[in-house]
């Protein structure tokens, strides 16, 4: 539904957008993460028709950003990064306004804005100006705003940024919701939230992507090695004597013995499933397990990796 | 009596050229109503957000108070009720309220950041700026429209005349339509609505200035005929004398198209910078 490629856009000197290449399709929700400065809400201002870019395509919902600006934007809905609102305006009344720009016929509006407000919690300040609202409340008017029309892509800058923690549970499982038939392409600093909610992220650092994955083949990549900590309880030669045998292991520690239980952490080949493997060792060895763990690579490290600029 | 009168525009075979065109482009109806649904939208949305802040009202009163001020001033003391002086001074007022009035409509929708959501909404650039235009054009007519209360009462005081009358109110409307353009222009230009503000102020006050015979008098002789044709003031005067000469209607109409294009095309420059 999206595709976009060599996309490059320049600030003056800045090169803010440089040969972003990638696609997302219909079912997908993508994480866009990146530190400040990054390129992400510039991207999504072409994606938007906002801005141009200076050399590149790209083409959403099959239209072309460039050539059929209008057609791209009657398929999607945006939040711009802090949700900017008249905040002179009624929150109904900026609704209002929304379904008639978005081409609701008369029949619908009453329905879909009863909609957005219950999907975006807004019972309680329908009757306020938006001027009056907290930060956190004019986010949910921004999101509802965008999903008025009900549109096949979404796109999101930093949508739980000024929620409070459940608020941000219900944004996300939103999100998921609506990534199921849609796409949802959205940007945040937030870790947690992409391993939480995308199905593919792309991590981009000074205008271009520097990975595209879901986020276990990012975790993977990283490292391209597993670590599994094991405790046996068992004579310390026989084992040692074992895991010197086998293929899939390249190293191994001995960490502590406690009581006859015998700990090591255990390098391994990445993708070998030597937790699985280590386990059937110990049963046909008839030895008995106290301890077995697959340490995940955290998307922490894969994201510093990727984005720490290098120092000299 | 002044003459009244309107110089030979065929109407009837103008219309039917119109008609014959837009038949033979044809475009689709759908489309069009699309078009008139985008600028109707925002037409209204910025026509209430003038009444939602104090800037509707304080520019109705003051024009409303100025006016009237100077109508019943001329009456007391002249004894006669004319409304040659109301009309004559309204170029100056509107240099200052109507840039006040049009300040706002883009450079507040910049600084709140609004207008990324604006205009990633799927309306054209041009409907954006046709329908803030004619926002702030309503405006500036329904206070001109409230003022004929004083005519009114012109005409019970004492014998107005009708051609000058009609001649001033059209000429009004005319030419504070193309200080709106301007000011719009203004706008787009900037997040700042002081500077807008001023901007407008300026470049309405260049143009008003520049067929005045002082300025006309030390201009080289060729631009001469440019000044005292682009010159605002002189367009006004003669609408004022109650003639409406297709000529100034046309001037009129090509500032202010003039600078609503401008304006289109200053506001799409967001994204090339
Ligand atoms: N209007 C502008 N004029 C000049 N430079 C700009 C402008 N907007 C962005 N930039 C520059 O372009 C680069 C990318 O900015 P962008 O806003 O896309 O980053 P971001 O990933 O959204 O960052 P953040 O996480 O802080 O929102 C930055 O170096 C920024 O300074
Ligand atoms: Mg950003």
């Amino acid at each position: 539904m999206i595709e976009v490629r060599e996309l490059t856009k320049s600030y003056g000197p800045t090169i803010a957008v440089n040969q972003v290449t990638f696609d997302a399709h219909a079912g997908e929700v993508l994480g866009f993460l990146g530190p400040n400065g990054a390129g992400k809400t510039t991207t999504m201002r072409i994606l938007t028709c906002y801005l141009s870019a200076d050399r590149g395509s790209a083409t959403v919902a099959g239209y072309d950003v460039f050539e059929e600006s209008v057609e791209v934007r009657k398929h999607i809905g945006y939040l711009p990064e802090s949700a900017p609102l008249y905040t002179d305006m009624g929150v109904i009344e900026y609704l209002n306004f929304m379904t008639q720009v978005r081409h609701l016929p008369k029949s619908q509006r009453k329905e879909r804005t009863r909609a957005v407000i219950d999907i975006c919690g807004l019972e309680d300040v329908i009757q306020k100006d938006i001027g009056e609202l907290s930060k956190g409340y004019r986010q949910r008017v921004g999101l509802a705003q965008s999903l008025i029309h009900d549109p096949p892509i979404l796109i999101l800058d930093e949508p739980t940024s000024g929620l409070d923690p459940s608020q941000i549970i219900e944004i996300r499982n939103l999100i998921k919701d609506i990534g199921k038939e849609k796409l949802v392409l959205f940007s945040t600093h937030i870790l947690p939230e992409v391993s939480a909610t995308c199905s593919r992220i792309l991590i981009i650092n000074d205008g271009k992507i520097v990975a595209n994955g879901t986020p276990d083949e990012l975790s993977s990549q990283a490292k391209g090695e597993d670590t599994v900590h094991i405790a046996i309880r068992a004579p310390q030669d026989a084992i040692e004597a074992k895991l010197d045998t086998l293929a899939f292991v390249s190293q191994w520690n001995h960490v502590k013995t406690d009581d006859g239980v015998v700990g090591y952490k255990i390098t391994a080949e990445q993708g070998s499933d030597a937790a699985e493997a280590l386990f059937h060792v110990v049963v046909e060895n008839g030895w008995s397990l106290t301890e077995l763990r697959q340490e995940s690579v955290d998307l922490e490290d894969v994201f510093l990796n990727l984005t720490v600029r290098e120092q000299e | 009596m002044a003459g009244f009168r309107i110089a030979q525009i065929k109407v009837g075979e103008s219309c039917s050229i119109a008609r014959k065109r837009a038949h033979a482009y044809k475009l689709p109806s759908a489309y069009k109503q699309e078009i008139m649904t985008n600028i109707t939208a925002i037409l209204k949305k910025e026509f209430r957000s003038y009444f939602n802040s104090p800037i509707a009202y304080i520019f109705i009163t003051f024009f409303l108070g100025i006016s009237s001020w100077f109508f019943f001033r001329s009456f007391f003391l002249v004894n006669q009720a004319e409304m040659r002086g109301f009309f004559g001074l309204m170029p100056w007022i509107f240099l200052f309220f109507i840039p006040a009035v049009t300040m706002k409509l883009w450079a507040e929708e910049k600084k709140l950041g609004t207008v990324e959501i604006l205009m990633t909404l799927p309306i054209r650039d041009y409907e954006v700026v046709v329908g803030k235009y004619l926002a702030s054009f309503a405006l500036l007519a329904v206070t001109v429209l409230l003022s004929l209360v004083i005519p009114l009462s012109v005409s019970y005081l004492g014998d107005p005349d009708g051609g000058t009358l009609i001649g001033g109110y059209i000429g009004l409307l005319l030419m504070g339509g193309a200080y709106l353009a301007i000011g719009l222009f203004a706008s787009t230009l900037t997040e700042n609505q002081i500077i807008a503000f001023i901007f407008g102020i300026t470049t309405c006050f260049v143009l008003l200035i520049i067929g005045e015979d002082i300025v006309l008098f030390n201009t080289p002789n060729w631009l001469f005929p440019i000044f005292s044709y682009l010159g605002l003031g002189a367009h006004y005067s003669s609408i004022l004398r109650g003639v409406l000469d297709s000529r100034d209607i046309i001037y009129y109409l090509s500032v202010i198209g003039f600078f609503l294009y401008l304006s289109a095309l200053s506001v799409e420059s967001r994204k090339w910078r």
